[in-house]
């Protein structure tokens, strides 16, 4: 033998036919993932006739930034031509007061589920589980003719209210399961301290909840932001959110269809939870795993 | 004889960060060496090396005289124990050490043989159909011995194996290692940071620190010569006593000056002359503190002031201070000290040992 | 200090808007509609008492069997690709390679925007005329047609992957984790045995996984039960009545329809059928922790 072929320090690395399929296959499904976000801003920046021409994964020729505008500002559903613009004033006046309310009081249920274990807790919790996976199909009518009765129905507090109702089992779940894992003798040693339920929750709790108070907004946002069902049927003709927007400018039935346009519009409507998604990064994947309901 | 498992040269490096550089270590067969050394020393490093599961920056690693450096750890003989166990957890007991044999495809026959064998050897026939989650810790760690057992290897290698059990199961399982190994006579290396656990089972320690083996030796030797003052603080407990001082030439021969007192060095069991004006420092034991009555009539004896007092059953630990030094002393036990007493306390130079304040060699 | 019932007053007190919500919200609509798909209720609600009339019209209804149908369709196809695919990209990224994070966070975008963005896009690339169709058709395969969207039998597939583009990486997310929670002493000690990594996936690990895969396959079957958004933005419900889903049908009939007590014996049938299938898991992942935690 001579000295070469004695194995010495690192195992000499080839690039195995297995590395290769593994990359092959992690890029081919990165394409897949990409391509229609690629599509949606391809289009967008095209002109019609290019688009009538059919080359849909082509780069725009013509480039031109009407579209966007057009979908900003003047983007019509039905007669109303206003554009994407009043959706998005909506889907903000909805969003910001639901996602506060509701983290607040997923927050104080946790809290109070958790340390307190009051009398009924636990079915509150059942029911708030349960609640969490029946279709929403089940409430909607009853829920439509309570709101009308206290005529909340159509109107800007009202669809706060559904969205702060249907946030609560997840945000409940979520702070319930933070707080379980808080030591007690934590609790005790504040109630020993003459904390009450108000003083250990603001001084003590709130404080130490930061990343489950960052997970919950995240999940909150995006989740009440994407939400079309509830928009749809709660929101009213003067607040419909984003989302409803959106599919009525798409799908109107008037007038040729403004395939760039509408691309753009989604494109807009899309970017609040993409902006989310890009700037939490991993508090996004941990928002899902808590958003998983592991007890 | 030809070495068992031999590593000649090794370096390992993550990034620009050597964590082990130009090692050389020789095991004879049937050699029972404990890799010691505290957390982050490199001693699981090396151990993960030796078995492959690591990447090695340079060096060689042999294995009954095989070249196995680049070898996957299934072919180089051996067999490994994991602090977490690392059981298969859905599989069971009987299933779980089968089942490398049965993916390598052994016969139906030879597998029962060498499972039935290693659940004798180990004691675990009545756990073979149980799942890992239904065991003991102990329990669990006898399986994951087994699993190495019926690898038939030539080396054995313990990560730690006994780090999360209790301390009574620990002792225990100790016994049955030392026992394992007395009946099997394999090579085994085992990685501990207890020392206890290294004096007990190994023929040789090999006393880590900083990537870098600091002595290796038996475990007499280690504990009574340590060669540096690393080896010494680690080993023992409580630690051994140091005083800072210095070699002053006497009457017969170097005396040690330390703070407030000086003792002759007769009988030092040095590594050659001792040399004079230099600064030292002088370490002993706890229990090699002559105390009390042992002290009267010896040279050099002198006062010192106890502080408090460990009563261990056995014997007793008594803290006494001395000037500025505090020290230490093991002692039989029986009388009781209060703090403030006054006792004598003088030296077993034969058994101390002194270090170069400069290179904490042991001189 | 204030004596322990006082205290506890408050937190019951903290506690009064979620009673209120269990109580109308939850439990009180719950029953009202399950009352209401009893009578026959047209636009406005009447308490008359018709039995199980509304659900005999309802199961005889093609409408409601050709939304039932197309659930199971799309059930199918979303539940099963999102598993396939995203444990397919959660074992790749497991395996030290460069550049984890930028796939990583290219295959879980999508689940940041909606089903009606999601529908929205696909219904565009993979429009008849001006889509894929059209786009392959102009690099020179003349004869290539891909008009799915448009034919009543096909439509529904293409509702089914377009869902699973947007959820596959919550399965990669969720997996991923799981395999990361896997003690590295393990593969070591599989490495050590001698045992090809592709084993180690089907005999251990995935066993390993199982609670995590049942939370994924939970999660998106209860997408599958509610979906609507999806359906709406892509197809609307078309061609004809081809692509109708449950909730879809609830909705047309309570608010498009006029006819509620029908509508509200379709939410009925969903609220059972749920409870029937959620009903073990729920069971098992909190009731049973809760005895082994006590």
């Amino acid at each position: 033998m001579t000295a070469e072929t004695q194995p010495r320090g690192r195992k000499p690395r080839r690039l195995t036919a297995s590395r290769i399929g593994i990359y092959a296959f992690l890029v081919f499904a990165a394409a897949f993932f990409l391509l229609p976000f690629y599509v949606m801003i391809v289009t967008s920046f095209k002109t019609m006739p290019e688009i009538q021409q059919g080359n849909i994964f082509g780069l725009p020729t013509d480039f031109t930034l009407k579209p966007w505008s057009t979908a900003w500002a003047h983007a019509c559903t039905g007669v109303n031509c206003e554009g994407i613009r009043v959706g998005v004033l909506n889907s903000f006046e909805i969003m910001i007061p639901a996602a506060t309310l509701s983290i607040l009081l997923g927050a104080i249920n946790g809290y109070a589920l958790s340390f307190w274990r009051p009398r009924g807790g636990n079915l509150i919790f059942a029911v708030l589980l349960l609640g969490a996976f029946i279709p929403y199909q089940v409430y909607l009518y009853p829920l439509v003719r309570m709101l009308s009765k206290v005529s909340l129905y159509n109107t800007l507090p009202g669809i706060i209210t559904v969205h702060v109702i249907f946030g609560l089992p997840v945000m409940t779940l979520l702070f319930r399961n933070y707080y379980v894992a808080v030591p007690v003798d934590l609790f005790k040693a504040a109630r020993i301290d003459g904390g009450g339920f108000w003083t250990i929750f603001f001084q003590l709790m709130i404080p130490m909840s930061g990343p489950i108070l960052v997970v919950a907004a995240i999940l909150q946002v995006t989740g009440i932001w994407n939400d079309f069902l509830f928009g749809l049927i709660f929101a009213g003709r003067d607040h419909l959110p984003m989302t409803v927007e959106l599919n009525n400018i798409v799908n109107t039935t008037t007038g040729t269809k403004a395939y760039n346009v509408n691309m753009a519009a989604t494109i807009l409507t899309a970017l609040v939870p993409l902006i989310v998604y890009f700037v939490s990064g991993r508090w996004f994947v941990r928002g899902i795993a808590a958003g998983a309901v592991k007890g | 004889m030809e070495p068992s498992v031999s590593v000649r040269d090794l370096r390992i490096s993550y990034g620009a960060l050597d964590v082990i550089d130009n090692l050389q270590l020789d095991i004879t067969p049937g050699e029972f060496l404990v890799l010691l050394g505290p957390s982050g020393c490199g001693k699981s490093t090396l151990l993960n090396a030796i078995a492959g599961l690591i990447d090695i920056s340079d060096g060689e690693v042999w294995i009954s005289g095989k070249n196995v450096t680049w070898d996957e750890p299934k072919d180089r003989g051996i067999g490994m124990v994991f602090q977490s166990y690392a059981l298969y957890p859905q599989m069971s007991v009987e299933k779980n050490l089968s089942f490398g044999l049965r993916v390598a495809r052994h016969s139906k026959k030879d597998i029962a043989e060498r499972v039935s064998r290693a659940a004798e050897i180990l004691q675990i026939e009545p756990l073979l159909k149980r799942r890992p989650s239904n065991l003991s810790g102990g329990q669990r760690q006898r399986v994951a011995i087994g699993r190495a057992l019926v690898r038939d290897a030539d080396v054995f290698l313990f990560d730690e194996p006994l780090s999360n059990l209790d301390a009574k199961l620990r002792v225990d399982l100790r016994v049955e290692i030392k026992r394992l190994h007395q009946r099997l006579r394999s090579t085994m290396i085992y990685v501990t940071h207890d020392q206890i656990e290294a004096l007990t089972l190994a023929d040789r320690i090999a006393v880590m620190h900083g990537g870098e083996i600091q002595q290796l030796d038996e475990p007499l030797t280690i504990y009574n010569r340590p060669c540096n003052m690393f080896v010494a603080g680690f080993i023992g407990s409580p630690a051994m006593n140091f005083f800072d001082g210095r070699l002053v030439a006497g009457q017969d021969g170097p005396i040690f000056e330390g703070q407030g007192f000086a003792t002759g060095l007769a009988g030092y069991d040095g590594n050659g002359p001792l040399p004079v004006n230099r600064d030292v420092i002088l370490g002993v034991r706890p229990e090699h503190v002559l105390f009390d009555r042992d002290a009267a009539g010896q040279p050099a004896e002198v006062e010192a002031v106890v502080e408090l007092e460990e009563p261990m059953g056995a014997d007793s630990l008594v803290w006494l201070t001395y000037g500025e030094a505090k020290l230490s002393v093991r002692c039989a036990s029986g009388k009781r000290y209060r703090p403030g007493d006054r006792v004598p306390i003088a030296f077993d130079i034969t058994r101390a040992s002194i270090f170069d304040t400069q290179s904490e060699k042991r001189l | 200090m204030k004596p322990l019932r006082l205290r506890r007053l408050s937190a019951q007190v903290a506690l009064v808007p979620t009673w209120i919500i269990v109580i109308f919200a939850y439990i009180g609509t719950i029953l009202w509609t399950i009352r209401i798909s009893f009578t026959s209720s047209g636009i406005l609600p009447k308490y008359d008492f018709v039995g199980f009339k509304q659900y005999d019209r309802l199961f005889q209804s093609s409408r409601w069997t050709i939304s039932v149908e197309n659930l199971a369709i799309f059930g199918l196809i979303f539940v099963i690709g999102c598993l396939v695919l995203g444990f397919l990209m959660a074992v790749f990224l497991d395996q030290r390679i460069k550049g984890e994070g930028i796939f990583r966070t290219i295959f879980l975008y999508p689940y940041a925007m909606s089903f009606i963005v999601t529908g929205l896009v696909w219904a565009w690339i993979l429009n008849p005329t001006l889509g894929i169709q059209q786009a392959v058709q102009n690099w020179g395969w003349h004869g290539f047609t891909f008009d799915w969207l448009s034919r009543g039998d096909r439509a529904i597939y293409l509702v089914g992957f377009a869902g699973m583009w947007q959820s596959a990486g919550l399965v990669m997310a969720i997996l991923l984790a799981g395999l990361r929670g896997v003690d590295e002493d393990i593969w070591k000690a599989a490495r050590v045995d001698g045992i090809p990594p592709w084993r180690v996936y089907l005999s251990i690990v995935i066993p390993m996984l199982s609670s995590m895969f049942v939370t994924a396959v939970v999660l998106l079957a209860i997408a599958v039960v509610k979906v609507y958004d999806i359906v709406v933005a892509m197809t609307g419900g078309g061609p004809g009545i081809s692509t109708e889903v449950p909730a879809k049908f609830v909705i047309d009939y309570l608010f498009n329809r006029q006819n509620i007590a029908l509508a509200t014996a379709a939410a009925s049938v969903m609220f059972v059928a749920v409870l029937v299938v959620l009903g073990p898991w729920l069971y098992n992942q909190y009731f049973r922790q809760d005895r082994r935690a006590s």
